[in-house]
């Protein structure tokens, strides 16, 4: 039997509301790569991850045509390279071996140039880390992430001080692209290992040989949901917001099975997250207006986006036999047309976003900064952001882009999925001499649940 | 109205099948569409399972389920792809599993 209203209903929602399945991720291991000859150790991750991901696109395109629903973007993660480059005095080789593995398999992204330094930095992870202005300036598929802070071991204040630093060096080294190399990077506080989503993908120690993650989405669709419910009190909302996420996710779960089936790879998980686009109609601001504010970032937001969030994961979580990753609604402020317009308005300030990133995931997203901000600012927002993240036991990240030669209010232009920001304005007063501290933060009670 | 079709067993086992498609045509209404569709399906040895076509405010609307098992399904993609351009409608081909994921628990 087909009914159908409901094969309507699914085009309509593919068509007109932009349902789609935003990434399928291969996560690869890059342990079995590890050497102390630069030249031998990048020539075995290029050779893991040509042959391991070689169908990958390919396949991405074969179900995307013949299940009608689009898939935007195919992806790599590996293991974080700084666990295999502890016998290397330099570890930019190996992302430039990334680069070009990326290019060969046909994949935008690769995730994993990355360090986990959440609770002190190895010789190779202070390597890695410094070494990023060099390898995001140079690549241009690779992408890295670093862990700063864990709710189990506290916050590495000396680590974060590197990442400012990193974070300020690399927007200088590609200011000819308004910095845009600070885009391919986020600094976390309990990184996930398994998220399928760019910048901060990486292939956890803990993950197998390699695994298919899929990363959902569908605010257009949630957006059009509510349309429906104007008046309807806050539980009515919630009931609607769980049974769209709960058929988007079934949606990521089949091709997620059907990926992993294709490719021969262990399925990993579903990542149930409300991913925007600069598009119109596939924005979380949106939703935020629809549940009743008169522009995102005004008060009510953070409740809003509680209410959202919350939803989402417990529609999702019923429809997917494996959910991980970052799971929740994404805000990042370039990629959402919403939060672009409520910031060229005023509505949304630095302040509020990270309130709001109590509630969600991921964090202080696609953020531009004033070019002049010093590396002890970008690195005191990224402090603020991993307490919210360690002190609530959740996954925040901070993915800021100070851009050179601008200040607040100017407006910057990324290009396509990554969008454009205008610069938010960023207070005056200075953390210098706590981020001369260093040393690390203790972990906070809520760490210890033994 | 397939929606008072009876879900037998056949129905349900051919929905199971991996080899399920839906075909759906939409656009304005106009003499032979279904024999158009029909006929390349029939030459490219697709079966038809089940139809259920409806008009509304002049827009054609037409949902076939049909059994690719003993067909190429790129080809039947691209010519039905064609066929649609030739005849200003849009024509889709999907795999079953994508309703059955959204609408079925």
């Amino acid at each position: 039997m087909i009914d159908p209203r409901e094969v309507l209903d699914t085009l309509r929602m593919i068509d007109l509301e932009k349902l789609d399945v935003r990434t399928i991720t291969m996560g690869i291991s890059l342990l079995g790569c590890v050497s102390d000859d630069a030249e031998r150790l990048s020539r075995r991750v290029y050779d893991t991850v040509t042959t391991r991901a070689e169908r990958l696109v390919s396949v991405g395109e074969e179900i995307e045509r013949e299940f009608g629903v689009p898939i935007v973007n195919k992806r790599i993660s590996v293991t974080p390279v700084a666990l295999i480059t502890g016998a290397l005095s330099d570890p930019v080789p190996v992302a430039r071996a990334l680069d070009r593995a990326a290019k060969a398999t046909g994949v935008h992204f690769i995730g994993g140039y990355a360090a986990l330094a959440q609770k002190g930095m190895t010789t190779a992870d202070r390597a890695l880390i410094e070494s990023l202005p060099e390898a995001l300036s140079e690549t241009e598929r690779v992408c890295s992430a670093v862990n700063v802070a864990s709710t189990r071991a506290g916050i590495d204040m000396d680590a974060i001080a590197l990442c400012g630093k990193a974070v300020k060096d690399i927007s200088l080294r590609t200011a000819a692209q308004d910095g845009f190399g600070c885009a391919k990077l986020v600094v976390f506080a309990n990184a996930v290992e398994d998220n399928p989503f760019m910048a901060g993908a990486f292939h956890g120690p803990g993950e197998g040989d390699w695994s298919i993650n899929v990363g959902v989405s569908g605010p257009g669709v949630v957006k059009r949901a509510l349309e429906n419910m104007r008046g309807a009190p806050c539980d009515e909302v919630a009931e609607q917001i769980k049974r769209t996420a709960f058929r988007v996710t079934r949606v990521g779960q089949m091709v997620a099975r059907e990926a992993a089936r294709r490719l021969g790879a262990p399925f990993g998980i579903v990542d149930l997250s409300l991913a925007p686009t600069p598009a119109q109609g596939d924005s979380v601001a949106r939703i935020l207006e629809e549940i009743g504010l008169d522009v995102c970032g005004g008060p009510g937001s953070t409740a809003a986006l509680a209410l959202l969030n919350d939803a989402v994961k417990k529609g999702g979580v019923m429809a997917s036999s494996h959910v991980g990753g970052l799971s929740g609604a994404f805000i990042p402020l370039s990629e959402d047309i919403g939060m672009i317009e409520a910031a060229e308005r005023g509505a949304l300030c630095l302040e509020k976003l990270e309130a709001m990133t109590c509630v969600c995931s991921v964090g202080l997203d696609m953020i531009a900064l004033p070019g002049e901000v010093t590396w002890q600012t970008i690195s005191a927002i990224i402090a603020d952001e991993a307490a919210i993240g360690v002190v609530n036991n959740k996954t925040t990240g901070a993915r800021l882009i100070p851009v050179p030669g601008k200040k607040a209010g100017d407006v910057v232009e990324f290009g396509g999925l990554f969008g454009r920001a205008p610069i938010l304005p960023v207070k005056e007063y200075s953390a210098e001499r706590f981020m001369s501290r260093g040393g690390r933060i203790p972990a906070p009670l809520t760490g210890v649940r033994n | 109205m397939s929606d008072n079709h009876p879900e037998t067993d056949a129905y349900r086992a051919a929905r199971r099948r991996e080899t399920t498609a839906v075909v759906t045509v939409l656009g304005r209404d106009q003499k032979g569409i279904i024999a158009k569709t029909s006929g390349i399906l029939y030459e490219c040895g697709v079966n038809i399972l089940d139809l259920n076509q409806t008009i509304l405010d002049d827009v054609f609307n037409m949902v076939m389920l049909v059994d690719v098992s003993g067909a190429d399904f790129n080809a039947v993609q691209e010519r039905l792809t064609q066929l649609g351009d030739a005849i200003g409608q849009q024509i889709r081909i999907q795999r079953a599993a994508i309703f059955d994921a959204m609408h079925r628990v």
